[in-house]
């Protein structure tokens, strides 16, 4: 196994609550194990902000909410054979989905951002204005699951996922026995 | 702690209720009264209170359901089952226009301009003086007199915009639409009444149907016949249903015969939705004695003495001649007690007028529309033959079916036997519409081919033909040889022809949009399934398609094919399959692979659109001239 | 089908497994007697059968039928765990999710809702190729001891049932048509009606998913120690056969 050459991989976490990224840690002492088999690209976790060349391995936690997740996604799509959605924001909106059932005004992404910003009942934000920094990516009008947005190869549910899954799936993949979950490794929660 | 009825009826009137204007509790009784307060007769129930109170408000459910012994929820659930009833208020004069394809292609769009401008309203909204309700409805059975449309009860055929202006000035102008007809609409006969507003086109009559038809001589000889002899002379002529299932009528007799219960039904499928199918509308319209004596021979073979004639909504201006021809053969003893002076002899009929449902036309679906309840198909097994309405053997067969059944007594199961091909005997209605000389009724032995036909209506030119309507296939020309036969190409009737400017994605979409609308949404691949094609088949309208999105509609097709629980959901991906499979470059001209795995689906430039106009600024990444 | 069999018991198969059955008897009424587990969510023990959720769709004699509905058969051969028909059933559970709004993460129901156990079951793990419809309907809090989130509804009517033949109520019914189609209660809302907690349609067992909710209660258990972090649904009925 260790003829092998590395694989490449690289990370990001979108419009998510970087759960995901933290359940990646909770893979514990096998991650040294998976460092065996693998290089860190761009990622939170290796703190590069750029692909410094072409990856084996993309994988993505969170939806997309901004236009800068799009861009992220575009990028990490354009540069890695295989995209992974991890997590349940990943594949299907998550949490920060909410606010697509919950937008059925005329002006739903308008309300949505006085009610986070100016009107909610526990706001304390004494400035009364919504943020709009130039530096701040403008919101998409709703979330987006990856998979709406570009070609996903793999999902691995869970919010977050355990270590356990993760470890799984990607040591399988990487030593190319991938077939399926374990049943009783699925959880959407 | 009770039983709900009693609950809630105390309940129902607190809160919000108390907002609504009082309910004229006693006209409401009076109005289910009528009906003997009985829960089977709900579209009835329901017609009446729209027309008293232009819709159908939760407080009259509320009056409705305590008399009928039900609960607000169960009339609810009819009332906002059926497209003609409304929950809330409509215009006195409701305008529905038929939106299917063909009068798409035959110039809808002006015609719907000319309405909305004069009566000042767009298409789904009522006027505010609650004078015009102004709405789009699936293919009301015109499509051989394109664009046409329902006002109130009044049908009125080949619009233009000029004459659409026309009507719906006469209608501001306080003309009643009966006056749209006639200004001595009531001098007139039901007959004629009808044939002013709907020509019958029938272009080519047939041995069997349209061709002369000597009066009551089935039914003469039925009733010197046992009832196995009758089922047997059906059996032995090879009638199938016309419907467009093709079952052996004779075998469906047989089955209801045998079942030894106390009360046999005999119900007429006159619910003639199939979008481009209109052969039944002219049979009611010129043959109804016909049907009713067929009905009559079916009710002596299987031990029926009720009968249900189950007329489509749509059809509601055919009602009042129905009920005439029904009364009049009361008076002359074809129907009621000792029909023809044969004692033990009885059998009637009643009229049920169904409400702009396309699924009743589904045999379980219809015998539930008949009790009163949504039109969901019902479980098989049982099948109606043993269990249907009401829990009684039940025969249902089309019109035509009823029309030939009669005939066939009449002259001889070898006689009808001999028409046809072996496996298709005797001859079929097809109701020939689209881009052709001479759209209308054509009455033809089975076993023409397309490319016969088409001959005949002066559609040689045809790049597409629709066979069967919606649910049926859509061959192109390498397949017009093919020949019109329950074992080759099966229809109910419904022959639409589409000459090479159409397009092809627009058709299919407009079709997927129709199962949509119509399904009963009882069995989730029907009910969402359905939408998943139509959205799809949109992705390839738009050109953003990838070639596997083919294998998408095909997967999809198949699950929503095999899981449905009735022949909707069975037949509603045909639309895709058969054009999938006969014009084939259509798909797969507008499908291009995503570039980089980049789903051209995703459209960030509407997607940040809100925000930028929130914002005030633009998207530092994905406007190309972003230079603040 | 002749009443002559009433007490005769028969057999047909299974995936080749033996099953006993006395006429009457439906395909999956048989199967959860033999300790053969079939997918499903509308039907529900106690409950009139209903074949709307068709995630039981078996093959027998070749025709693809609802094992909840379809009478069993002597000798009749029924293909149930078939990658073809798993395949089926995935695509309909996946169409219940996309109909609804099934964000797990944040429904009281997660771990015990047995449309996400099913998807579990059936793996449903790819990326979906069906679009997400996004209902918006309003919550319905009105009662004291109840809410009722109908975009999380999956259109079982194990509810509707239960209220009607086992509270004698009739709280819920459907209403609207196709994809409009929709269970809703009888009055202007659930307080409006004489629903109460203690009602058999408010058990935990009757609504599958995370619609109706009895308030006070949702998270006594935590996540990961619910009924399917136990055990894959439909383990007890297959326990029957070990």
């Amino acid at each position: 196994m260790s003829e092998l050459p590395k694989a490449r991989i690289a990370t990001a976490s979108l419009a998510g609550c970087f759960g995901c990224h933290m359940a990646i840690l909770d893979i514990d002492e096998r991650l040294i194990e998976l460092m065996k088999l693998v290089d860190v690209d761009r990622s939170p976790l290796t703190d590069k902000k750029r692909f410094t060349e072409r990856c084996d391995i993309g994988i993505i936690e969170g939806g997309c909410c901004n236009e800068e997740n799009v861009h992220v996604l575009h990028d990490f799509r354009r540069n890695c054979d295989i995209l992974i959605a991890l997590g349940q924001c990943a594949i299907m909106g998550g949490l920060p989905a909410m606010r697509n059932a919950i937008m059925h005004s005329d002006a739903p992404l308008r309300e949505c951002l006085d009610e986070a910003y100016i009107t909610g009942k526990y706001i304390r934000n004494t400035t009364h204005n919504v943020p709009n920094d130039p530096a701040l990516p403008l919101l998409l009008d709703e979330v987006y699951p990856c998979s709406q947005v570009v070609e996903i190869d793999y999902q691995i549910p869970g919010c977050a996922p355990t270590g356990d899954v993760i470890f799984d799936t990607l040591f399988k993949l990487l030593t190319g026995k991938f077939r399926g979950f374990e049943r009783e490794m699925i959880r959407f929660d | 702690m009770n039983n709900g009825r009693n609950g809630t009826g105390a309940n129902g009137l607190t809160a919000s209720s108390c907002n609504v204007a009082p309910v004229p509790q006693a006209e409401i009784a009076a109005i289910c009264d009528r009906f003997g307060n009985d829960k089977h007769r709900m579209l009835d129930i329901l017609y009446d209170v729209q027309d008293r109170y232009r819709s159908i408000a939760p407080a009259t459910m509320d009056a409705i359901a305590s008399q009928t012994d039900l609960t607000r929820i169960e009339v609810e659930g009819v009332a906002s089952f059926y497209s003609f009833f409304s929950l809330t208020p409509k215009g006195r004069v409701t305008i529905r226009l038929c939106d299917d394809i063909v009068d798409r292609f035959c110039g809808l769009k002006d015609v719907v301009a000319a309405f909305e401008e004069v009566l000042g309203i767009k298409v789904g909204d009522t006027s505010a003086d609650g004078a015009f309700s102004l709405e789009t409805t699936p293919c009301i059975g015109m499509c051989d007199q394109a664009p046409a449309a329902m006002v109130n009860n009044v049908m009125l055929t080949s619009l233009t915009p000029e004459t659409a202006r026309a009507a719906a000035e006469a209608l501001m102008a306080g003309q009643s639409p009966e006056s749209l007809v006639s200004d001595r609409f009531n001098e007139l006969s039901p007959h004629e009444r009808a044939v002013r507003m709907v020509e019958n086109n029938v272009r080519h009559a047939g041995a069997v149907l349209l061709g002369p038809v000597p009066e009551e001589a089935g039914l003469n000889n039925a009733v010197g016949m046992r009832p196995s002899q009758i089922i047997n002379a059906v059996e032995e002529s090879g009638l199938r249903g016309c419907g467009g299932a093709g079952f052996t009528t004779g075998r469906k007799w047989r089955f209801a015969a045998s079942e030894k219960l106390d009360r046999h039904f005999v119900i007429c499928n006159a619910d003639e939705g199939e979008p481009g199918t209109f052969k039944d509308r002219v049979l009611l319209t010129e043959r109804p004695h016909l049907l009713i004596e067929g009905m009559t021979i079916a009710a002596r073979a299987v031990g029926a003495r009720e009968g249900i004639l189950y007329l489509r909504g749509e059809y509601v201006y055919l009602r009042e001649l129905l009920e005439t021809v029904l009364e009049e053969r009361r008076r002359r003893g074809l129907l009621g007690k000792e029909i023809l002076g044969v004692k033990g002899f009885e059998f009637d009929i009643r009229l049920q007028l169904g409400a702009g449902a396309y699924i009743c036309g589904e045999e379980g679906a219809l015998i539930s529309s008949c009790e009163g309840l949504p039109g969901e198909p019902k479980t098989r097994p049982p099948f109606p033959v043993s269990r249907g309405y009401l829990g009684y053997p039940t025969v249902v067969n089309n019109v035509e079916t009823f029309c030939h059944a009669a005939r066939i007594l009449g002259q001889g199961a070898k006689w009808f036997h001999a028409m046809g091909t072996e496996g298709s005997h005797g001859t079929k209605l097809f109701s020939v519409c689209g881009d052709c000389l001479n759209p209308g009724i054509y009455e033809l032995p089975y076993g023409h081919t397309v490319w016969e036909l088409l001959e005949m209506v002066g559609g040689a030119d045809a790049a597409a033909v629709q066979v069967g309507g919606p649910s049926g296939t859509m061959i192109g020309r390498d397949s017009f040889h093919r020949k019109l036969t329950f074992d080759d190409l099966a229809t109910g009737g419904a022959i639409i022809i589409f000459n090479g400017q159409r397009n092809i994605l627009e058709i299919v979409e407009y079709y997927m949009s129709f199962f949509v609308h119509e399904s009963c949404g009882y069995c989730t691949p029907c009910r969402v399934g359905n939408v998943f094609l139509q959205k799809a088949i949109q992705k390839f309208q738009k050109g953003l398609a990838n070639p596997e999105d083919i294998d998408y509609l095909k997967d999809l097709s198949g699950t929503i094919i095999e899981t449905s629980r009735c022949g909707l959901g069975m037949t509603s991906p045909n639309p895709i399959l058969s054009t999938l499979k006969n014009f084939p470059l259509v798909y797969a001209a507008v499908s291009k692979p995503s570039k980089d795995g980049i789903r051209d689906t995703f459209d960030i430039q509407s997607a940040i659109d809100g925000a930028r106009k929130i914002a005030k600024r633009r998207s530092y990444i994905f406007d190309k001239d972003f230079t603040q | 089908m002749s009443g002559t069999e009433k007490e005769t018991g028969f057999t047909f198969t299974i995936d080749g497994v033996e099953i006993k059955a006395h006429a009457g008897q439906t395909v999956m009424e048989a199967a959860d007697a033999a300790g053969v587990y079939i997918p499903r969510l509308c039907d529900h023990e106690g409950l009139r059968h209903q074949g709307s959720c068709r995630v039981c769709t078996v093959k027998a004699g070749g025709r693809s039928v609802a094992a909840c509905t379809q009478p069993a058969a002597p000798g009749q051969a029924v293909e149930n765990e078939t990658p073809h028909l798993t395949k089926m059933r995935r695509d309909l559970v996946e169409m219940l999710f996309h109909e609804g709004n099934h964000l797990c993460p944040i429904c009281e129901a997660s771990g015990n809702c047995e449309l996400q156990a099913m998807a579990y079951r059936l793996d449903m793990t790819e990326a979906t190729k069906f679009p997400y419809l996004e209902p918006c309907r309003a919550l319905d809090a009105s009662h004291p001891d109840i809410a009722l989130d109908t975009n999380r509804c999956i259109s079982c009517g194990r509810c509707i049932r239960a209220s009607q033949d086992v509270d004698g109520k009739g709280v819920f019914g459907y209403v609207g048509r196709g994809i409009h189609r929709r269970v809703a209660v009888n009055g202007e809302n659930l307080a409006d009606t004489d629903a109460q907690v203690s009602d058999h349609a408010m058990s935990s067992e009757v609504c599958p998913v995370g619609c109706i909710i009895r308030k006070r209660v949702g998270f006594a258990v935590p996540i990961g120690e619910r009924e399917f972090d136990k055990g894959l649904i439909g383990h007890e009925i297959e326990e029957k056969r070990k």
